[in-house]
């Protein structure tokens, strides 16, 4: 069952760079999705229509159509502040908000509107256990949450969306940053994770795009290549272009 | 070449001699002048000075009135400027897109900004005194005082808000926000040191401006403390100017008593910003 | 716009876009009144008469030409003040002073620029008129050189920081350049750092220039309010009368609607332009400067 189905989805920045040309893609829920590619292949612009972030950039035209659970959320009558409640999304560098590692966490829900203790304390410990940081974090929630670790701030960061409760997360690059502890710490919570949301993940590695798809989608320059199951795609792409960028002819 | 080098170096040790006996000419005389100042108005600060009204024709007393008009004055002109200054700055920096409007309001702001204080007198007169029928008062002044101040708030704010990281905008976003609960929650909270320091330095300057409330709210000689926004006052800098000119047989200690008071306030200001600035800065999380 | 933002969000967008403009609005009213009370002057005085070199209100006589040629005559010796040592404090702060200096220096000039005027006004009627008469043996202190010192000092601040910010600006690169290629480091100022903050240093004068024209009290009360035509170099050591004190001077004697006041305030029309233009002649250099280095750059 597609979560998300992206249908002929074109866009194009004001600068007139060309970053999605004709895209047509098939999210499966509760499932990691992975959209790989060199750079500059328009992953990150089309995780970002997927949470209507890219109205915060210069775009100057989008076409085509994303349903999210059958509901077109390009059509300007969209609730774009519930979507983002729905998708959430974790970036590449962590970008932790200032203040307590709590008010990090409970700043979503402060947004809807949620003052009761008891339903903010419960989403805490539920979203830090959600991302594996339960353990480690309990007893300094109220520390500035800028004196996590990195690989513990972008775990905060995953958590913050989580107390959302949403449906899809999307990743882009989230551990770029990070030792590889903490980059498996990461990818385990995903596993879990997918078990009860959609995932899509852009990951900075083939290594790592390997290790967790379930379906992988190859990006070259705005195109989509190719788009298949997550382990057949690595061992036996259909593109020859894929097959180039994952032995590495180039990249 | 051995001689062509020590002569560079010498136009260079000699040009940096030149440069620095500017530099210090340059600052020397401002902290001469603050320190003449205090050295003659400090035996006229007593108690009685800063509490009392003048008496004798202002050549002796205290200046009370002057100095609780000025305070008055600021605080009116806060309250009107700043609200209106920051949701303009608010505008700029978080919800405009640069196009042909916004390109003139920002021309707008330099005009307002370049405008002798002195027109702006005159334009409170026409408008305020006048055309409102406001007369001479706390309230006219105010007016005034707040538009001459807004181009200095509205620029700092901008500016504060501008350094807070966009990355900030973006997270914001991305878990619901809309464009004010963003500014509100982040924006504002990260920009204030700087925006009150922008605040503040406009405020220094509005306390000690003479020309926009000479016509339109300073008077030299009031019996009792203005009674209400529509009453005109005395003030600190009208009063030096009137003392230091127009009264005959004026006790230099008054003179200088007066001008230490107003410098007093003016350095206070500027130290409380500077102070804000830098623990600002100190604590910054990002 | 949607549910969830909902009519709080609606109105408050709206107050803070009426906030942005409000600016455009002040301009635009300031304009209007200055034109409501200062047009009728055209009518009342023909622009012969009013470009007279007389100014006696008194006897009717408003030629403005004195005023005009009182602030020019203070403003050129207040740039050639504020030029020199405003622009060489700045390369003194910028490029040669230690770093703990220059957080001492910057401060401090800072609190020049907080001065309020009338402050240095007075100190000019204590101090410096009455010190300039005896050193210069001049018939009186109170003349277009105090005023022009005085004026100097006041636009030095500006001078100074957007000097300051300019030269600051330039990136390590293009000293480091210059230094790679055996320049010294007063070389490398005068050839490479200056002239490529030249606009930044440009704007800076303009805009103290700006301040100087502005200025009321301070050469109100120092440079002698006698409106004479100051075309001769020897006008330097006299009194003259600008335009800015003649407003302020004069204002609170004049009946509300009579012809003198409506030509001081056609006077502030003229104040008004003139600033106008110099402001934003300043920042439109800067501003197809930051264009140039952009296309530059990219």
């Amino acid at each position: 069952m597609d979560k998300i189905a992206i249908e002929n989805l074109s866009l194009q920045y004001s600068d007139g760079t060309e970053s999605l040309q004709n895209v047509t893609l098939g999210i499966r829920e509760k499932a990691i999705t992975v959209l790989f590619g060199p750079a500059g292949g328009g992953k990150s612009s089309l995780l970002r229509c997927l949470n209507r972030l890219n109205d915060l950039t210069e775009v100057r035209a989008v076409s085509g159509r994303i349903l999210l659970d059958g509901e077109d959320i390009l059509e300007p009558k969209t609730d774009v502040i519930a979507l983002r409640r729905k998708v959430g999304m974790v970036f590449a560098r962590p970008v932790v908000l200032p203040g307590t590692v709590r008010s990090n966490l409970i700043y979503g829900l402060e947004l809807m509107g949620e003052r009761r203790k008891s339903k903010l304390d419960e989403a805490v410990e539920r979203s830090l256990k959600q991302a594996a940081l339960w353990e480690e974090v309990r007893s300094r929630l109220d520390d500035p949450a800028i004196a996590l670790s990195g690989g513990q701030q972008q775990r905060l960061c995953l958590a913050r969306s989580l107390a959302l409760e949403p449906e899809v997360i999307l990743l882009d690059e989230p551990t770029s940053g990070l030792d590889p502890l903490s980059t498996g710490k990461v990818e385990a919570s995903l596993q879990d994770l997918k078990r009860e949301y959609t995932v899509v993940l852009v990951p900075h590695s083939i290594q790592q795009a390997a290790r967790t798809a379930d379906y992988a989608a190859f990006f070259l320059q705005g195109e989509m290549v190719e788009f298949q199951d997550g382990r057949e795609i690595f061992t036996s792409p259909r593109e020859k272009r894929t097959e180039d960028y994952i032995t590495g002819r180039f990249g | 070449m051995k001689r062509r080098k020590g002569y560079r170096n010498l136009t260079q040790r000699l040009g940096f001699g030149l440069l620095t006996l500017v530099a210090l000419m340059t600052v020397l005389p401002i902290v001469a002048i603050v320190a003449y100042i205090v050295y003659m108005g400090l035996p006229a600060i007593t108690w009685e000075f800063l509490t009392q009204f003048p008496t004798h024709g202002m050549r002796s007393g205290g200046i009370m009135p002057a100095i609780v008009g000025t305070v008055f004055l600021t605080l009116l002109t806060t309250l009107l400027c700043v609200p209106l200054g920051i949701a303009a700055a608010v505008y700029l920096a978080e919800y405009a897109t640069e196009n042909r409007f916004t390109r003139l309001i920002r021309l707008a702001l330099i005009t307002l900004a370049g405008i002798p204080s002195v027109v702006y007198g005159l334009f409170g007169l026409g408008m305020f005194v006048i055309f409102f029928q406001m007369g001479t008062s706390i309230l006219a002044a105010s007016l005034t005082l707040s538009i001459m101040t807004l181009p200095v708030v509205i620029t700092t704010a901008e500016e504060a808000m501008r350094s807070v990281p966009q990355a900030f905008r973006t997270v914001s976003t991305s878990l619901g926000a809309t464009s004010w609960k963003t500014v509100r929650r982040i924006i504002l909270p990260e920009a204030l040191p700087g925006i009150l320091t922008g605040v503040i330095l406009g405020l220094e300057r509005a306390a000690g401006e003479t020309a926009p409330i000479l016509f339109t709210g300073a008077v030299f000689s009031l019996p009792t403390l203005p009674s209400s926004v529509l009453s005109p006052t005395m003030a600190l800098p009208y009063h030096l100017y009137v003392i230091a000119t127009q009264v005959p047989e004026m006790p230099l200690s008054i003179q200088y008593g007066t001008a230490l008071v107003l410098l007093g306030f003016v350095l206070i200001l500027n130290i409380i910003a500077t102070i804000i600035r830098s623990r600002a800065r100190a604590r910054r999380q990002w | 716009m949607n549910n969830t933002a909902g009519w709080r969000e609606f109105t408050i967008t709206h107050v803070i876009k009426i906030a942005g403009y409000s600016a455009i609005l002040f301009v635009l009213l300031i304009f209007f009144f200055l034109l409501r009370e200062g047009l009728p002057a055209l009518a009342e005085v023909s622009v012969r008469d009013l470009l007279s070199t007389r100014w006696y209100p008194t006897e009717g006589l408003f030629g403005i030409l004195p005023l005009i040629t009182g602030s020019l005559i203070v403003t050129l010796g207040a740039a050639m003040v504020a030029v020199p040592f405003g622009i060489g404090t700045a390369i003194y702060i910028a490029e040669i002073s230690p770093r703990w200096l220059r957080e001492v220096l910057k401060p401090v000039v800072e609190v020049l620029g907080g001065l309020p005027s009338v402050m240095l006004g007075f100190l000019g009627i204590m101090i410096f008129a009455p010190d300039l008469r005896v050193m210069l043996s001049l018939p009186t202190g109170l003349s277009a050189l105090t005023g022009s010192l005085l004026l100097g000092a006041i636009a030095i601040p500006t001078v100074v920081s957007v000097s300051e910010d300019a030269l600051d600006a330039i990136p390590r690169a293009y000293r480091e350049g210059a230094w790679a290629l055996g320049a010294t480091r007063w070389q490398t100022i005068w050839r490479v750092t200056l002239p490529a903050a030249r606009s930044g240093v440009l704007t800076a004068v303009m805009l103290g220039i700006g301040r100087a024209i502005g200025e009321t009290m301070t050469v109100m009360m120092v440079t002698g309010n006698a409106p004479i035509m100051a075309t001769y170099l020897g006008a330097l050591i006299s009194p003259v009368r600008t335009m800015t004190a003649t407003i302020a001077a004069e204002m609170g004697e004049v009946a509300t609607g009579s012809v003198h006041y409506h030509v001081l305030f056609f006077i502030g029309i003229m104040l008004f332009i003139a600033s106008l233009a110099v402001n934003i002649t300043a920042s439109a250099i800067i501003f197809r400067k930051r264009k140039r280095s952009e296309r530059i750059l990219s």
